[in-house]
C-alpha cells in the first residue's frame, strides 16, 4: 500500500564509499526500519521496499548530490519524518533536504535524470591541463570503446572546467555530464581522455539535475 | 612504528584497487569506538577470515558486545586479507589493523583469536605475521600482545598449542572478563610467566606452555609431563548456567556477508547424540532461551538494526522445546512488519514442515534436510536413526507445501560402510525425487550433497578412522555415475580436503611444525578453493618427517591415549567408548532428554544445575551433591 512519496536529497560520504548500489538501498530499508517510519513493501511472497534511487553511484566515488524516492504506507508529517530518519543514519549518509512529491504514481526517478555533476579531485598536479580540456572541448567527436561498444564522449560532456584552486591546493576539476538512457557520461572515461589514471583521482557527484524538476515541486 | 593516521592514509590510496574494498573499512553502524588512549586493557578480536565471512560468526558478536559493555574494556575487531590485499599491504608495509580505530594489531595488550576450525590455522598465522608478531609463545616477550585462543577447533589444541599463549577451552562469555581483570590487576612490568600461572587458576583457562607431550618409541602419544606443579592435571571446559542476554546491538555491515541477518541464539547444545557430531558433544548440556527473552530481544533487535531477518540459532531448531509456541508467538507479534524467520537445521518429520510453513515472508527456495546416511542399518550406526519411510513422508509433506527443491545432506565413510550404503544414496535420492514428481511432477528437484565423514576428538567415533584417497574416491565414482539425470543434482567435496581437515583435527603438538611449514610454503585460505593446495601440505609432512596417514586413516586402540586426553568436555571417556561399542553393536541410543544415560555432564556441572533448576536445562534437575562453601 503506497500512501505518501518522500524525495531525499542525499550524501553518501566517504564511510559508504565501497558500498555497492545494492548494499546502499539495503541500509536504506535498514536505516527506515530503526526510525519506525512505515516504508511500503510490494506484494507477493518476497515482499520489497519500494525505493527508487535516481542513478547508481559507482563503487569509490563519493557524492553530495544524491536523490531517492521513498513511499510510506501512512501518511506521516514532515516533521515526524525528518526527526526520525535523521536519528536512524548509518555513518556514510547525509539528509541534505527533503520534500514530499504529491504525484504518488508520477514518473519514477531513473526516467527524470538529465544529467550529473561531478568534481574530481587529483592527487599530483598535471601538465598543461587547461590546455588539454582546451582540447577536449573543441573537438568535434572523441571516439572511445567501452565494454567493446564504440561511441562518442563529445556530446555527453556538457561541462568541463577546472575549479579555482583554494588554500588547499588540491586541484579540482569539474564536469557535467549526460544521465540519460543510452548516454550516461563516466568520468573515469573523461580523465582517460586527459590523460590520467583513473584510481589517481578521488570523484565525488555533486549534482544530478532532474529534467522536469520544476513541473514536479 | 606506523601509526593510525598514516594506516588510514595508505588505504584511502590503495582501497579503489582491491577487491571489495568494503572489507576493509569499518566504520558500521553500531561499530563501538572507545577513547583509545583512557582504556587500560585493549584487546584484538582476531577472526582470522574474510570479514564477509567473520562477521557472521555468532562468538565473534557475543565476545565484542561483551568487552565493549564494560566500561573499562574495548575490542576491536580484525579479519584477514584476501590474496590481493595482502599483497598490497606487504608492498605498502601495512601491518594488521583493527577495523574500529586503524591501531595496529601489536598496539593490543591481547589477542583473542578464535579458532573455529582447523582450516582457519594458517591464516592465524599469516594474521600473526602481518602484525609483525613471533608464532611461537616462547619468542614473545612481553612487549608483545598475549595471544589467547578460543572455539570448537581448540577443544584439541594441540597442532597450534606451541603458537598460543593460551586457549579458552568452552565458552568465552565470563571468562574473557575475567582474563581481562586478571590482566588489569598486574603492574605493566609484571612478567608474562607470571601472568600465565595466574591465568591457569581460571576455570576452562589451558597454558600449552605448562605442559611438555611424550611420545613413545613407536610414535604414539604417551602422555603430557606437567612443567608447572601448579597447572591442573585435566583443564574442564568452561560452560554458563545459563545463556546471557544476547547481543541487542550488533554491528550492521555496509556489504553484503553470508547470514546478512540479526543473530539469535535461542538454545545451546543438542540432546540427540550423532555419534559423528563434534559440536553435540563439546556444547552439552543443552540449556534453552525462554520465550519471553527471545521475544524481547527480537523487540529490541530490529528497531536497534534494522534487520529484516532474524536467524534463530540453534543446533536443531525443531528440538527447541517451544518451537511451536515461540513461532506462533512471533507471527503474532510482528505480523505486517516485513520481519522474515530463519531455522536452520531442521530434523526430517512434518513438524518441520508445518514450522516452515508457519514462516511468513519466506521464500520457498529450497528445503535441506540431513539424513547423513541412506539405509537405515548405517543410520542406526552412526544414531540418526530415521526410518525411509518417516524420510520420505516428509519429502512429500515439502513437494506438497510449495518447495520445488530438496537437498539431501549425506556423509560418506562412515564406520562400517559398505558400497551397498552408498548405492543406497543414489538409490535414495532417486526415489525421493519420484515422490516430488508424485506430488508437483516434473518441476520437482533433489540435490544431493556428499561430504566425507572425519572422525572427531571427543566423539564416540574418536577411535575410528578417515577412508583412504583411494576409497573415498571410488565411492564418489559411484555417486557420479548413480546420481544423474533430470531434476538430480549431486554436489561433493574434494577428498584430499578431508585428509587435510583430519590430520589437524587428530594431530597432537609435533603438527604444529608442519601448519608453520605449509605457512612458509605459501599456504592461505586452506578452505577455499582458490587457497587450498594440497602438495603444500604433502611437502609440509615430508620436511618434517611425520606421516600424515598416521593422523587420518589409522585406526586407534581403545586403550590409546589421545593428545586431547587432558581437555575434559564434561563427558567421559568412558562415556564414548560405550557409545562406540554400542554403536558396533548396531545399538542405538534414544534422545537424552527423555532418559538421562549419564554421560558425565551433571557430576561435572552439578553445582551450575543446582543453580540454574528448571527447565531451561534439559538435563534432570539435581540436589546437591558437593558441600558449597
Amino acid at each position: 500500500m503506497k500512501a505518501q512519496r518522500w524525495r531525499l536529497f542525499f550524501a553518501k560520504t566517504e564511510a559508504m564509499r565501497f558500498t555497492s548500489h545494492l548494499d546502499l538501498i539495503l541500509a536504506w530499508e535498514r536505516t527506515f526500519r530503526r526510525s519506525g517510519l512505515p516504508l511500503s513493501y510490494s506484494e507477493g511472497f518476497n515482499p520489497r521496499p519500494v525505493i527508487n534511487l535516481a542513478a547508481p553511484l559507482p563503487l569509490g566515488f563519493t557524492s553530495s548530490g544524491e536523490i531517492g524516492d521513498f513511499w510510506l504506507s501512512e501518511l506521516v508529517s514532515e516533521n515526524t519524518f525528518s526527526s526520525s530518519i535523521k536519528d536512524s543514519l548509518p555513518p556514510g549518509l547525509e539528509i541534505l533536504s527533503l520534500k514530499e512529491i504529491p504525484q504518488l504514481h508520477g514518473n519514477k526517478l531513473p526516467s527524470l535524470t538529465h544529467s550529473a555533476v561531478y568534481w574530481m579531485k587529483l592527487n599530483h598536479p598535471i601538465d598543461e591541463l587547461p590546455i588539454r580540456i582546451k582540447e577536449i572541448l573543441s573537438a568535434k567527436s572523441i571516439p572511445r570503446v567501452r565494454k567493446g561498444k564504440e561511441y562518442d564522449l563529445r556530446p555527453i560532456i556538457h561541462k568541463l572546467t577546472l575549479i579555482p584552486t583554494g588554500s588547499t591546493g588540491v586541484i579540482t576539476l569539474e564536469t557535467e555530464l549526460s544521465l540519460q538512457p543510452g548516454s550516461t557520461g563516466r568520468p573515469e572515461e573523461v580523465l582517460n581522455v586527459l590523460g590520467i589514471p583513473p584510481h589517481e583521482a578521488l570523484i565525488q557527484r555533486t549534482m544530478i539535475n532532474l529534467k522536469s524538476i520544476i513541473l514536479e515541486s | 612504528m606506523i601509526d593510525p593516521s598514516q594506516i588510514k592514509s595508505t588505504l584511502h590510496k590503495v582501497l579503489p584497487n582491491v577487491t571489495l574494498p568494503g572489507r576493509y573499512t569499518g566504520g558500521e553502524f553500531n561499530q563501538v569506538v572507545k577513547d583509545w588512549d583512557s582504556i587500560g586493557i585493549k584487546t584484538a578480536l582476531l577472526f582470522p577470515e574474510v570479514y564477509d565471512l567473520g562477521m557472521a560468526n555468532l562468538g565473534l558478536t557475543i565476545l565484542y558486545d561483551q568487552i565493549n559493555r564494560s566500561p573499562q574494556y574495548l575490542a576491536e575487531r580484525f579479519f584477514v586479507p584476501w590474496f590481493d590485499m595482502e599483497k598490497v599491504m606487504r608492498t605498502e608495509g601495512l601491518p594488521l589493523y583493527s577495523l574500529e580505530t586503524k591501531h595496529p594489531i601489536s598496539d593490543f595488550d591481547l589477542i583473542a583469536v578464535s579458532l573455529p576450525y582447523e582450516s582457519i590455522y594458517t591464516n592465524f598465522l599469516n594474521a600473526l605475521d602481518l602484525g609483525g608478531i613471533p608464532f611461537l609463545s616462547s619468542d614473545r616477550d612481553i612487549t608483545y600482545p598475549l595471544v589467547i585462543a578460543g572455539g570448537h577447533a581448540t577443544f584439541n589444541p594441540e597442532p597450534v598449542a606451541p603458537f598460543l599463549d593460551a586457549v579458552v577451552i568452552g565458552e568465552g562469555e565470563e571468562i574473557i572478563l575475567e582474563i581481562l581483570d586478571t590482566l588489569a590487576s598486574f603492574p605493566n612490568e609484571a612478567s608474562k610467566e607470571s601472568k600465565l600461572k595466574r591465568l591457569a587458576k581460571l576455570d576452562g583457562l589451558y597454558v600449552p606452555s605448562f605442559y611438555q607431550p611424550v611420545y613413545a618409541n613407536n610414535g604414539l602419544f604417551s602422555h603430557l609431563n606437567k612443567i608447572d606443579p601448579s597447572a591442573p592435571d585435566t583443564v574442564m571446559k568452561r560452560i554458563v548456567g545459563e545463556l546471557p542476554e544476547p547481543p541487542l546491538k550488533p554491528i550492521v555491515p555496509y556489504i553484503n556477508i553470508v547470514h546478512n541477518r540479526a543473530p539469535l541464539e535461542i538454545m545451546r547444545g543438542c540432546t540427540r547424540g550423532c555419534r559423528f557430531c563434534h559440536a553435540g558433544i563439546v556444547t552439552r548440556p543443552v540449556r534453552e532461551r525462554s520465550v519471553e527473552d527471545i521475544l524481547e530481544a527480537m523487540e529490541a533487535l530490529i528497531p536497534n538494526t534494522g534487520y529484516s531477518e532474524i536467524g534463530l540459532l540453534s543446533l536443531s531448531s525443531s528440538d527447541y522445546t517451544q518451537i511451536i509456541p515461540l513461532i506462533e508467538s512471533i507471527n503474532k507479534r510482528f505480523e505486517g512488519k516485513n520481519i522474515s524467520i530463519s531455522l536452520p537445521s531442521l530434523r526430517i518429520e512434518s513438524v518441520s514442515v508445518d514450522l516452515m510453513d508457519a514462516l511468513t515472508g519466506k521464500r520457498r527456495s529450497g528445503f535441506t534436510l540431513a539424513p547423513e546416511a541412506a539405509t537405515e542399518r548405517l543410520r542406526g550406526i552412526i544414531n540418526k536413526p530415521i526410518s525411509d519411510q518417516q524420510l520420505l513422508d516428509t519429502a512429500r509433506s515439502i513437494y506438497s507445501h510449495g518447495w520445488h527443491t530438496i537437498k539431501l545432506y549425506f556423509m560418506i565413510g562412515h564406520p562400517t560402510e559398505t558400497m551397498e550404503d552408498i548405492q543406497a544414496i543414489a538409490d535414495l535420492s532417486k526415489q525421493v525425487l519420484s515422490v516430488g514428481r508424485e506430488v508437483i511432477g516434473n518441476r520437482a528437484k533433489l540435490h544431493t550433497s556428499v561430504s566425507t565423514f572425519v572422525p572427531k576428538p571427543h566423539t564416540p567415533f574418536q577411535w575410528t578412522k578417515v577412508d583412504s584417497l583411494n576409497v573415498i574416491q571410488e565411492k564418489l565414482d559411484l555417486l557420479q555415475k548413480e546420481v544423474r539425470g533430470k531434476g538430480l543434482k549431486l554436489n561433493w567435496n574434494n577428498p584430499r580436503e578431508t585428509h587435510f581437515e583430519a590430520w589437524l583435527s587428530r594431530g597432537d603438538r609435533r603438527l604444529a611444525k608442519v601448519i608453520h611449514q605449509a605457512w612458509i610454503n605459501g599456504a592461505r585460505f586452506d578452505a577455499w578453493q582458490e587457497g587450498f593446495d594440497f602438495e603444500i601440505w604433502t611437502n609440509a609432512f615430508k620436511s618434517t618427517g611425520l606421516d600424515p596417514d598416521f593422523y587420518s586413516t589409522r585406526k586407534r586402540t581403545t586403550d590409546e591415549s589421545f593428545p586431547w586426553d587432558h581437555i575434559d568436555t564434561g563427558v567421559k571417556k568412558s562415556f564414548l567408548l560405550e557409545d562406540y561399542q554400542w554403536s558396533q553393536e548396531g545399538k542405538t541410543r534414544p534422545d537424552c532428554r527423555g532418559n538421562c544415560f549419564a554421560c558425565g555432564i551433571l557430576p561435572a556441572y552439578n553445582d551450575l544445575r543446582h543453580d540454574h533448576p528448571g527447565e531451561l536445562w534439559l538435563c534432570p534437575e539435581v540436589p546437591h551433591l558437593k558441600n558449597k562453601k
